[in-house]
C-alpha cells in the first residue's frame, strides 16, 4: 500500500481529521522557519548575518526550506480545487463560442482547469474538431502554463499579494489579447489538415465526475509529490544562484546594467528567457535576489513569464499539429504581449 | 473465452507508463486474458474523444482519462471482465 492510499483508507472524517492536522503542522514549520536558521546559523555556528558568507547562507536555508513548504501547501490546494474541473467540461463550457468573450473565458478556463502541457496535442485536437475557435483555443494553450499555480505560491510568499494580483491580471490579459490577434490572422490554415478531419466519436469520459473527497486530497498528495519530484533540481540550481547573487554580487551592478536606466532591458529579459528551459520554481529564487539588488519588478515578470510559458518542449509537441508559421506568430505575439506588460508595469511601479 | 482488448491511449509521458505497468499488475491479479496495446499517435487519441492523457480504453470504450487510478480503483474497473470474459 502506497502512504497516499494508507492516508485515504479511513473513514470521511478521518480525512478531514488528517488534513487539519497536516494544516496545523504546516503552519508551525512556516513561523518556525526564519527564527530556527537564525538560532542554528548565527547563534550557534556564529556566522555574520550582515556579511556576505552569512547572508549568502542563510538565504539558502531559509529560502529552501520557505520555498518546499509553500509549494507543498500551494499545489495541494490547487489541485483538490482543481479536481472539479476537467478540460472536458472547460471544452463543454467553450463549445460554440465566439471570439472576444470566448477567448476571456479561454483563458479565464486555461488557469483553473487541470491540464499538463504533455496533454496540449490532444487537448488541441480535441478542441478544434469539437468546433472551438483556433484562437479560443489558443487563448487557453497560453493562459494555461503562463498563470501557474508554482509561480502564484512563489509570488505571494516571497512578494505579497500586490505582485501576484498584477502577474495573474497580465497573464490573463496577454492570453486573451494573443487569441484574439490570433484569431485574427487566419491562423486556421497554418494548422495542420488532420486535425480538422478528425472525427469524434465515443463516449468523453469526465475525469471530475464520481470524485469523493478522499480522492481529491489523494490526488493532491500524490500532485504535491510528482511536481517537488520534478523540480527539486531546478528548485536547488535557483536557490543556489539566488544565495550567491544575494551574498557576492556586487551591490549596484545589475541595477546599474539591467535596472530601470536601460530601456532595453525588457526587451533583453524576454529574449533571454523565451530559450531557457525552467519552471516557475527555479525562477522564483532568482528573481527575489535580482529584486534585493534594485531590479524592477516589471522588466523581473516579463522575464519569468517568458521562462514559464514559451517552452521549447512544449512548441516541439505542439509542432505535431500547427505549422511553422503558427508556432512562429505563436511565440512572437505571446512575447510582444509579454513585452509589452513587462514595460507596462516598470512605467506604473518603479523598481 | 475471447481476450479483452485494452489500449492505453498516451504519447509517452511518465503517466502513460505507470498506467500501464498499473494495468499489467491489474490484470494479471485478476486473472484476465487481455492484450495491452500502447497508442501513442495523437490524431487515434484524439478520435477516442480523449483529452488528457493518460487514458484507458478496454474494448474499444474508453474508462479513464486524465490520471492515473489507484489499484484498488483500477481493479475495481476491471473486475466486470472476468465475469464477462
Amino acid at each position: 500500500m502506497s502512504i497516499s492510499e494508507r492516508l485515504t483508507a479511513r473513514t470521511p472524517t478521518g480525512v478531514w481529521v488528517r488534513a487539519g492536522a497536516a494544516a496545523m503542522l504546516w503552519v508551525v514549520l512556516y513561523a518556525a522557519n526564519g527564527p530556527f536558521w537564525d538560532w542554528l546559523l548565527l547563534d550557534r555556528i556564529g556566522l555574520d548575518g550582515e556579511g556576505r558568507l552569512g547572508s549568502g547562507v542563510r538565504f539558502f536555508f531559509y529560502d529552501s526550506v520557505k520555498i518546499a513548504l509553500l509549494l507543498v501547501g500551494i499545489i495541494f490546494l490547487v489541485t483538490v480545487l482543481r479536481s472539479f474541473m476537467s478540460v472536458e467540461r472547460t471544452r463543454a463550457l467553450l463549445g460554440g463560442r465566439r471570439e472576444g468573450l470566448g477567448n476571456v473565458m479561454a483563458a479565464g478556463l486555461g488557469v483553473v482547469t487541470p491540464f499538463c502541457s504533455c496533454s496540449a496535442v490532444p487537448a488541441f485536437i480535441g478542441f478544434v474538431a469539437a468546433g472551438v475557435p483556433v484562437g479560443v483555443t489558443l487563448s487557453f494553450l497560453i493562459a494555461s502554463p503562463l498563470v501557474n499555480e508554482v509561480a502564484i505560491a512563489l509570488l505571494f510568499g516571497l512578494f505579497g499579494l500586490g505582485p501576484t494580483l498584477l502577474y495573474v491580471g497580465a497573464g490573463l490579459v496577454i492570453a486573451v489579447v494573443a487569441g484574439v490577434v490570433l484569431g485574427r490572422l487566419r491562423v486556421e490554415r497554418w494548422v495542420e489538415p488532420f486535425v480538422f478531419e478528425t472525427r469524434l466519436r465515443g463516449e468523453v469520459v469526465d475525469p471530475a465526475a464520481a470524485l469523493t473527497w478522499a480522492d481529491r486530497m489523494r490526488m493532491g498528495v500524490d500532485e504535491v509529490g510528482v511536481i517537488l519530484r520534478k523540480i527539486w533540481p531546478y528548485l536547488l540550481v535557483g536557490i543556489a544562484l539566488g544565495a550567491v547573487i544575494h551574498g557576492w554580487a556586487p551591490e549596484d551592478f545589475f541595477a546599474r546594467h539591467a535596472g530601470a536606466g536601460n530601456p532595453l532591458a525588457v526587451l533583453v529579459a524576454v529574449l533571454v528567457g523565451i530559450p531557457l528551459y525552467s519552471n516557475a520554481a527555479g525562477i522564483l529564487p532568482l528573481v527575489e535576489a535580482l529584486h534585493d539588488k534594485g531590479l524592477p519588478m516589471g522588466t523581473l515578470l516579463a522575464f519569468m513569464m517568458a521562462v514559464v510559458a514559451l517552452s521549447l518542449p512544449e512548441l516541439i509537441l505542439l509542432r505535431r499539429v500547427l505549422k511553422p508559421q503558427l508556432i512562429a506568430a505563436f511565440v512572437g505575439v505571446t512575447a510582444a504581449g509579454i513585452v509589452a506588460v513587462g514595460y507596462l508595469f516598470n512605467a506604473v511601479l518603479g523598481v | 473465452m475471447s481476450t479483452v482488448q485494452i489500449k492505453i491511449l498516451g504519447p509517452g509521458c511518465a503517466n502513460c507508463t505507470n498506467l500501464e505497468r498499473a494495468t499489467r499488475v491489474a490484470i494479471e491479479a485478476l486473472g484476465v486474458d487481455a492484450d495491452v496495446e500502447k497508442v501513442t499517435d495523437y490524431s487515434t487519441i484524439a478520435a477516442y474523444g480523449v483529452m488528457s492523457t493518460p487514458a484507458l480504453v478496454v474494448d474499444e470504450v474508453v474508462l479513464l482519462s486524465g490520471r492515473v487510478p489507484t489499484a484498488s480503483h483500477l481493479r475495481e474497473i476491471l473486475a466486470p471482465l472476468v465475469a464477462a470474459g
